[in-house]
């Protein structure tokens, strides 16, 4: 079996458009959700985190023309790119693979005023995932991964596997979610959006806030890629069902506990913090905290950055895997934002307060809409 | 107070695709959720909107959400007080 | 040990027809695939109301997974976690995510349904099926232009490599506006003597979907 490395990264957010610009906005305490007023979104004003009009095309047109690519694939684009540009990947060869993440991809194009300007094959997500293998010049059929909110931490365990199993040397996970007014509609209609920033774990949490982000994360065989002199490797991983309900989650957290479980029984190493969903919805939040503690990891401390991002769904898991390599490797556990008091029923470990400490592991855990959970670990080499 | 309730109850199967049900079948007393026709959370958003939508009705907090979608007699009392202007 | 996982069933359901590993098991005219689709349960008498509240993406994987696993006994030989899903298609939910744009097009009648946004993501099926048939293993919905056969056998025949999974049910469920395609297979661990019905290999499995065999 071969190891697995982390050879690069990126985070594209209101918080910046490379890893460090987004981990020193996190490490401030500084948010990307603020209140957004735009008919085009909703009827009423909502609190998201949005990149700023503009901004992206901007970057974008160091690359290409952006009138000829939508916003997503802007953001993918320009998160690929600066992820490949920090190592030294034969990222055109045949031994590297593109995976890309997201739950509804060119979704806005559905939408005639967005989508008549673009071809109508545009909205699939395999569609997407061959442009940005042309983009790139890259040799290898893309695979898609969309299987809801643990879209990400399924890619990056996924595309581990392909490594471990000697499928491929080298591949880039790229993972991306727009804020549109169809996700937003949606979840509104499930009454799920928060009246104000997101408060994961809170006693006063009323429900996300969600965001738009694209995340990459270059995965190698190659022991000298794994960068910066502190490397990161990815450890085991599972996924489980719920079996309970489609949009619930379970009262007894099963699938959750069942891919953290497995993890463990894998894991060669205890685990140092917990980097969890934490959507800031009453049941997810209190599903968390069962599954975490019936792990018999409930004095392990553990953080959701969705105050700080929101809730990017298909990018969530991707961007905040980045957040705990980085973690890893500055030995900074970073504050659940929005936190003040518990309001979960087990005694978690919420870090409330940004600190340094000695961190060797870390466990990523995700999950979403149709019961499904996803656990991975990631380690210091 | 009969007719609307009748009138419900052709609704709630509709929005809630109970296709099995016919609306005799459905008690007008009897619990909604858990027992009686043993809806669930995203039941209970539905019917949220069939309000909004058929009756122009936003329900409140989430006591008066429980209190008013306890029954169709309950959701059909709510719409009657709401309608009075 | 000289355990190769093997094809011991599989379900189509494509083009107003359901076949169950090799047997055609119901045939209709009803063209529109909701209709089709209720057709088919109502004459199965399959008993589960949640059916109805389904979108027609989850209603095609439901009854190619109910058809499937029908005296399988797969949750009393397995254990749940030890059972596991995976799926392919090209067009993702996007049947359903029409519908819920319809639904936010118009700012005076803006009602979007929280019964249908919740079904605008395509692993939901993996969800339906689970629940109907208490499995929590490994699950994964992959988004793929085409029929992938090989893509489909190499994963999954990792997952048992590793141990992963015992049992998985893999295959492509795909609807978008009135095409359909179904295509599950259930993939086990067999030993000599008892060889499933077909060998799990990317031509098989092809074969297979285009009724071939």
């Amino acid at each position: 079996m071969n190891p697995v490395f982390v050879a690069s990264d990126n985070i594209i957010s209101p918080l910046g458009f490379t890893t460090t610009e987004n981990m020193e906005a996190l490490i401030k305490g500084i948010t990307g959700i603020s209140l957004h007023d735009n008919a085009c979104f909703s009827p009423d004003p909502f609190w998201a985190s949005m990149l700023e009009e503009g901004k992206l095309a901007e970057k974008f047109s160091e690359y290409a023309n952006p009138g000829s690519f939508t916003r997503f694939e802007q953001m993918i684009i320009c998160s690929v790119k600066d992820a490949l540009s920090r190592c030294n990947l034969d990222f055109k060869g045949e031994r590297t693979l593109l995976i890309l993440s997201s739950t509804k991809g060119n979704i806005d194009l559905l939408d005639h005023a967005t989508g008549s300007r673009f071809e109508n094959n545009r909205i699939y997500l395999w569609h997407t995932a061959g442009l940005i293998q042309r983009f790139f010049g890259l040799k290898n059929k893309p695979i898609v991964v969309s299987n809801a909110c643990i879209s990400g931490v399924l890619s990056i365990m996924i595309g581990s596997r392909l490594i471990r199993w000697g499928k491929y040397d080298n591949v880039i996970i790229a993972g991306a979610e727009l804020v549109t007014e169809f996700v937003l509609s949606g979840f509104n209609s499930f009454k799920s959006i928060c009246p104000g920033p997101c408060k994961p774990f809170d006693k006063d949490r009323q429900g996300l806030s969600l965001g738009e982000a694209a995340g990459t994360v270059v995965l190698t065989v190659n022991r000298e890629m794994a960068q910066d002199g502190c490397g990161i490797s990815v450890g085991p991983g599972f996924s489980g069902n719920d079996a309970n309900h489609i949009s619930g989650p379970s009262r007894t957290g099963e699938g959750l506990y069942i891919a953290i479980r497995r993890t463990l029984e894998k894991a060669d190493c205890s685990i140092d913090f917990i980097s969890a969903h934490g959507t800031a919805t009453p049941y997810n939040d209190e599903m968390e905290s069962i599954a975490i503690t019936r792990a018999g990891l409930h004095q392990v401390p553990v953080n959701s950055l969705k105050g700080y991002w929101g809730h990017t769904l298909g990018a969530a898991g991707v961007i905040e895997s980045v957040a705990s390599v980085f973690s890893l490797r500055e030995n900074t556990l970073v504050n659940t934002l929005g936190y003040t008091s518990s309001g979960v029923s087990q005694p978690i470990n919420i870090i409330s307060k940004t600190k340094q400490a000695e961190l060797n592991s870390c466990l990523k855990i995700a999950s979403g809409f149709g019961g499904c959970n996803a656990s991975l670990l990631f380690q210091k080499i | 107070m009969e007719q609307l309730i009748a009138k419900l109850k052709s609704e709630i199967i509709e929005v809630l695709n109970l296709s099995e049900l016919s609306p005799d079948e459905i008690d007008e007393n009897a619990p909604l959720f858990v027992e009686g026709l043993g809806l669930d959370s995203i039941d209970a958003l539905e019917l949220i909107v069939l309000l909004e939508k058929n009756y122009g009705l936003k329900l409140g907090t989430a006591e008066e959400g429980k209190k008013v979608l306890r029954s169709v007699r309950s959701m059909a009392e709510f719409i009657r007080e709401n309608n009075k202007g | 040990m000289n355990e190769n996982p093997a094809i011991t069933g599989y379900c189509l359901i494509h083009d107003r027809q359901v076949v169950l590993s090799g047997d055609l098991l119901f045939t209709s005219n009803e063209k529109q695939p909701g209709a089709f689709f209720t057709e088919v349960y109502k004459n199965y008498s399959l008993n589960y109301p949640k059916f109805y509240k389904m979108d027609n993406l989850c209603k095609l994987g439901f009854l190619a997974s109910e058809f499937l696993l029908k005296d399988k006994e797969i949750t009393t030989r397995y254990s749940g976690e030890d059972v596991g899903i995976i799926l392919y298609n090209a067009a993702s939910s996007l049947d359903t995510d029409r519908n819920h744009q319809q639904s936010i097009q118009d700012r005076l009648a803006y009602f979007p349904s929280p019964s249908v946004f919740v079904y605008t993501l395509a692993n939901i099926v993996i969800g339906e099926i689970s629940i109907r048939h208490k499995i929590f293993g490994e699950g994964t919905f992959f988004v793929e232009e085409h029929f992938n056969p090989a893509l489909m056998h190499e994963y999954v025949s990792r997952l048992f490599n590793d141990e992963i999974v015992q049992c998985c049910i893999t295959g492509w469920v795909e609807l978008n506006e009135n095409n359909y395609h179904g295509a599950l297979y259930l993939i086990e661990k067999t030993s000599p003597g008892k060889e499933g019905i077909a060998i799990f290999e990317p031509q098989i499995i092809e074969d297979i979907y285009l009724q071939r065999r």
